[in-house]
């Protein structure tokens, strides 16, 4: 009986053995292609803006595009200066960083090194819901609570300014920022710590010296995915940053973000005219301004990652 | 990658989002009898009040009634994405001219009358504004209430964003001045302008900030926010804007709401039409502050 069992078992491993790899063969091919599609609608959406967009640059020298400060879309004849809506998005995304940064890496730093366990893992789903609120609904508030503070506070004519867009993107980046930096921090090693106090360390000295310097390729690339957020967001800059065509000279000033000109402006383009191809060209400008901050946040990984090899 | 895990989390909810949308938007689209109505936000709650009206009495027609703006809305129909196209200004030659590239051939029907209001906040002591203070107000050489004889306060002017036929409308007809002797057409907003997506925002934004100047249509004036008598000339007698000024043609910002469709309308489409058109559809203007047709 033994005899005659034990080559069937053996058919029977080899026969599993060979679904298996077909079994395996079929996941393989199929992550492979989903792996394939995603570089092929990126190349696609690239493709895209290049085609619809580069156009523009035929009736409007590139310089003008740039450094001109005059956006009059439906004008005759039209005229497209981006400059405005470029410096308005750098302000926005400062004010942003400026404040969800510091927030987030400390909120981060108190969850994973102070906060006891039980604190962390009621806090940090709610955290993480934050990061689910629509735009739209971030925008009503931003205009209904948010606008009139800032406007009383600093004492403005309006209240729809970047001062405003930028606290609420800096709200919707920081769950972001926290999450990521709270799983970097965590991921240093308790060998670290412990070395730490054995040197005598206090917990503010090894969190300082020891946690954040050791996490801070994860902090970057959160600070970058937080900042990603911050220039990529429409609906909420939309809503409450005012819309002015000037160049903003200051945060407090009412001004229209790349994004936000891009969404007020589309609906009313013309597909292939001179409106459209502006547009598509200033989509074109995010997606190279957002390509070099991932660009800059792998250099800093690359650069960290080596200092901690040696 | 260490932190890979998170970043794939994060974008989940992105693409249920998306395919969702891409659902609903995709089953509102099939059906027989709809009908698209998209393009300026003034004649949005208008077309919503004929819509309802018409779907309760032709139980088979769908109606999906969208605002974005005039300009989207001729876009709309230049790309023969929408049946009906509603705007608050007359169509261009240079968009007639790209329509009929397209093979679509624009009609024009009117369907009713604006009244383009001036507002500002109650507590502004200004009554009335000519022409020319108002142009200077929105191209920026007018900063100070004081200079209209107001309080010594910043003007904070709003307008709608370039999407709106009501945005292109006050520009030619008020900032540029067309049709009176100091008529420039170089004259564009300033800079300072604020550039809002909806005429609802706007109006919130007068009910609550003193220094603030917007320019709805008749239709969204409501008692938290004050109307402003206007005149063309410093001569003229300044009128505010109503119903019995804009028919009798004495209020110098008025303005004709029409409908666009491709060629003269058909079936369900020219049913409606004639509905907004019929002593019923037009009682139904008078009711959401419009001026019907004479």
């Amino acid at each position: 009986m033994l005899e005659k069992t034990s080559p069937t078992t053996a058919e029977l491993g080899q026969v599993l053995r060979r679904r298996w790899r077909l079994g395996e063969k079929l996941i393989e091919s199929w992550i492979f292609l989903a792996g394939v599609l995603t570089i092929v609608v990126l190349l696609g959406i690239i493709a895209l803006l290049i085609k619809e967009g580069l156009p523009a640059f035929w009736h409007t020298p590139p310089w003008e595009f740039f450094f001109g400060t005059k956006w009059y879309p439906v004008s005759e004849p039209p005229t497209f200066g981006i400059m405005p809506f470029f410096v308005a998005t750098l302000w926005v995304t400062l004010v942003a960083t400026a404040i969800s940064v510091p927030i987030g890496v400390a909120c981060a730093a108190y969850l994973s090194e102070v906060a006891p366990a039980k604190v962390r893992e009621t806090v940090k789903p709610i955290i993480e819901i934050l990061a689910g609120i629509p735009s739209v609904v971030m925008g009503f508030i931003g205009l209904m609570l948010l606008s009139p503070l800032v406007q009383s506070t600093f004492n403005l004519n309006t209240g729809l300014c970047g001062l405003t867009a930028g606290i609420m993107l800096s709200l919707m980046s920081l769950p972001i920022i926290i999450s990521v930096s709270e799983d970097a921090l965590r991921a240093v090693p308790d060998d670290f710590r412990e070395a730490s106090y054995a040197l005598g360390a206090t917990k503010w000295e090894t969190i300082r010296h020891v946690c954040i310097p050791g996490a801070l390729s994860g902090i970057t690339a959160a600070i970058m995915l937080g900042v990603g957020r911050a220039i990529g967001e429409t609906m909420t800059v939309l809503m409450v940053a005012g819309g002015a065509l000037a160049v903003p000279v200051s945060p407090t000033d009412p001004m229209m973000p790349m994004t936000a000109a891009i969404a007020s402006g589309i609906g009313n383009a013309v597909r292939g005219g001179l409106q459209y191809q502006a547009l598509f060209a200033i989509g074109l400008i995010l997606f190279i301004l957002t390509l070099a901050v991932n660009l800059i946040a792998d250099r800093v990984l690359e650069r960290q990652k080596r200092k901690f090899a040696r | 990658m260490r932190f890979s895990r998170n970043k794939t989390k994060a974008g989940r909810p992105v693409i249920a989002i998306l395919l969702l949308v891409g659902l609903v938007t995709g089953l509102t689209g099939c059906g027989s009898d709809v009908i698209n109505i998209v393009g300026s936000n003034t004649v949005t709650p208008l077309s919503a009040v004929w819509a309802e009206e018409f779907m309760d009495m032709h139980l088979e027609a769908n109606i999906a009634v969208s605002g974005p703006g005039s300009g989207a809305g001729i876009a709309a129909l230049i790309n023969g994405t929408t049946d009906i196209c509603q705007a608050s200004r007359t169509i261009r030659p240079t968009e007639i001219e790209q329509a009929q590239a397209n093979g679509v051939e624009p009609y024009e029907i009117q369907v009713a009358i604006d009244a383009l209001s001036v507002v500002v906040h109650p507590d502004n002591p200004v009554s009335e504004l000519t022409f020319a203070q108002l142009s200077a107000i929105y191209t920026g050489q007018i900063t100070n209430w004081n200079e209209v004889g107001g309080d010594d306060a910043e003007i904070v002017a709003i307008a709608r964003d370039t999407n709106s036929g009501t945005h292109v409308f006050f520009k030619e007809h008020v900032v540029q001045m067309q049709g009176l002797p100091t008529e420039d057409t170089s004259l564009e907003y300033g800079g300072d302008v604020l550039m809002l997506p909806s005429t609802e925002e706007g109006v919130d934004q007068v009910a609550d900030n003193p220094g603030t100047i917007f320019y709805p249509g008749l239709g969204y004036v409501t008692d938290e926010i004050k109307l402003i008598a206007v005149k063309r000339t410093a001569d003229s007698t300044a009128v505010l804007p109503s119903i019995e000024t804009a028919l009798d043609g004495t209020y110098p910002i008025a303005r004709p709401l029409l409908f666009y469709t491709n060629g003269e309308p058909t079936g369900v489409i020219k049913d409606f039409i004639d509905y907004c058109l019929s002593s019923e559809g037009q009682a139904k203007v008078l009711e959401v502050g419009y001026v019907p047709l004479p």
